[in-house]
């Protein structure tokens, strides 16, 4: 598996380490409740398809990624910056 | 049918033409009091018990697959109870109990081996930890024996004991672990549930939880609808989707694990034993193969095989702490997908919905878990009460706090495991 990186190119997935899903760009506010807290922490939606994730590239440049990638094929379909995708979660809100 | 030496014997002699198939084929019906959605270890084993342990016998196990043809067929066949972490070590060693009758109550023989597994410390500190764990384990009633390091030497010459980075400094023994043969332990369990009455169903697929009023009524599946009392969803690897039909997130990301097994060899490994510093374990299977692993691939994952980074690293392993099986020809790898909770333990509860209850999260540990958790969920599924072996296996634990740290002892969140 090779992750096309935004800053340094196609690179192999030794480079890079997982985080898990991109969900957790999306924190929530301090004070907003345990139920809020746990969905945030703990609950996954899981799919067998296209998951947006939070890969770093700690042997790279040292971005944070959000890679969108099938979990049946591990076929990438979209490499973005989670500095970008973080600016335009701001924008929206 | 019922195996026993003299029909062995008589069977050979005859041109082995007496056997019958070990279950029916049957047609589900529209109604069942209970059903078990997932056809694996875990499943099998929760029909069992609870035709046998709790009378419920009008019930059916639903598997999109063929029986066995999950996780309970992709593990490295290992059985334990050397936990001696709170909620968790009380439940493996009430499994490995039911492991050691397990042969003699289904009449089935599963291979049973209590071969011994060797854990290897390599710091004090971690030669510390094993000592509090054996302890423990001892002070349950388990077995355990710390070993120095001559000991180690004397009985498994060819370690690498002299390795600058990790030298052996000795091992937490268990005498009764050891392995078992996977598909047989889900041929038995299946076995014994059909002569009880459950109805096996291969080549149906769940494709909906009917749920009213906050009450579950059936499932809809690829050979029609069915009605049913109770449901229990045990389906590693598929939690997530199969609870999405009920409306439900679980605290749990799906992982491939790899596993490994080389050309026939002669008996050269004994025993289990597990690497603690490359989470590198192997042991020699009856037929020769040696069977080992380690890691999973930490990012999510469908796809039932491997990479070859984590590859890499599992052979590099290996040839650190046993230099000798360098020449070795692996013959094949194989992965299966696991349910990844943030704390490295199972879950067995009832959900929000009543009567549906589920059975997930096992990570890389189901395979020792089979019995002990068919009999927990059947016990639960029955009665509506926690088995007193699983009772801190809930669901809420993550939301109040009460997470069950595992083996691995990594931490609380998802992808550390």
């Amino acid at each position: 598996m090779r992750i096309d990186c935004p800053i340094c190119g196609l690179r192999d997935r030794r480079e890079f380490y997982y985080q898990g899903a991109a969900s957790m760009l999306a924190r929530p506010a301090p004070g907003t409740g345990v139920d809020v807290w746990d969905d945030y922490l703990h609950l996954r939606d899981n799919p067998a398809g296209a998951l947006e994730e939070l890969w770093h590239h700690d042997a790279g440049c040292g971005s944070w990624l959000v890679v969108t990638r099938d979990t049946r094929t591990h076929e990438i379909s979209k490499v973005a910056l989670a500095a970008d995708t973080k600016q335009a979660m701001g924008a929206l809100s | 049918m019922r195996f026993s030496g003299l029909r062995v014997l008589r069977e050979g002699l005859t041109g082995n033409k007496g056997w019958t198939p070990h279950w029916r084929d049957p047609e589900p019906k529209a109604e069942y009091d209970a059903i078990i959605i997932g056809g694996g270890g875990h499943g099998l084993s929760t029909a069992y018990y609870l035709a046998k342990k709790h009378g419920l016998t009008n019930i059916a196990v639903l598997e999109k697959g063929y029986l066995g043809g999950g996780n309970v067929g992709r593990n490295t066949t290992i059985v334990r109870a050397n936990y001696g972490m709170e909620g968790n070590s009380q439940f493996y060693s009430h499994s490995l109990k039911l492991w050691e009758g397990l042969e003699q109550d289904l009449n089935y023989n599963a291979m049973m081996s209590q071969r011994g597994v060797l854990m290897l410390c390599h710091s004090d500190g971690q030669r510390d930890a094993f000592a509090r764990r054996g302890n423990m384990m001892a002070a349950q009633g388990d077995d355990a024996e710390l070993l120095s390091a001559q000991s180690v030497r004397q009985m498994l010459p060819y370690l690498d004991f002299e390795n600058t980075r990790f030298p052996i400094y000795g091992g937490l023994l268990h005498r009764r672990g050891g392995t078992a043969r996977h598909d047989a332990v889900a041929w038995g369990y299946a076995r014994g549930a059909d002569q009880r009455g459950v109805d096996l169903i291969q080549q149906c697929e769940v494709t909906g939880i009917d749920i009213e009023n906050g009450v579950v009524k059936g499932v809809q599946t690829t050979r029609g609808a069915i009605r049913a009392k109770k449901v229990g969803v045990v389906v590693a690897g598929r939690s997530s989707q199969v609870a999405a039909m009920a409306g439900m997130r679980l605290p749990i990301e799906s992982h491939v694990l790899q596993a490994f097994v080389t050309e026939g060899l002669k008996p050269v490994i004994d025993h289990v034993i597990s690497f603690g510093m490359g989470h590198f374990y192997i042991s020699q299977s009856d037929k020769g193969g040696l069977v080992f692993g380690g890691d999973l691939d930490f990012y999510s994952s469908y796809a039932a095989r491997g990479n070859m980074p984590m590859m890499e690293h599992v052979m590099e392993a290996g040839m650190t702490l046993m230099p000798m099986i360098g020449k070795a020809k692996v013959l094949r790898s194989w992965g299966g997908i696991m349910d990844m909770t943030p704390d490295g333990s199972p879950i067995i509860d009832k959900t929000e919905t009543k009567g549906l209850f589920i059975n997930c999260g096992w990570c890389y540990g189901g395979f020792k878990a089979v019995p002990g958790s068919g009999d927990a969920f059947a016990h639960l599924m029955a009665t509506g009460e926690h088995h007193t072996a699983a009772a801190a296996y809930r669901l809420d634990r993550f939301r109040i706090g009460a997470g069950l740290m595992d083996e691995e002892a990594t931490g609380s969140q998802h992808n550390l495991h």
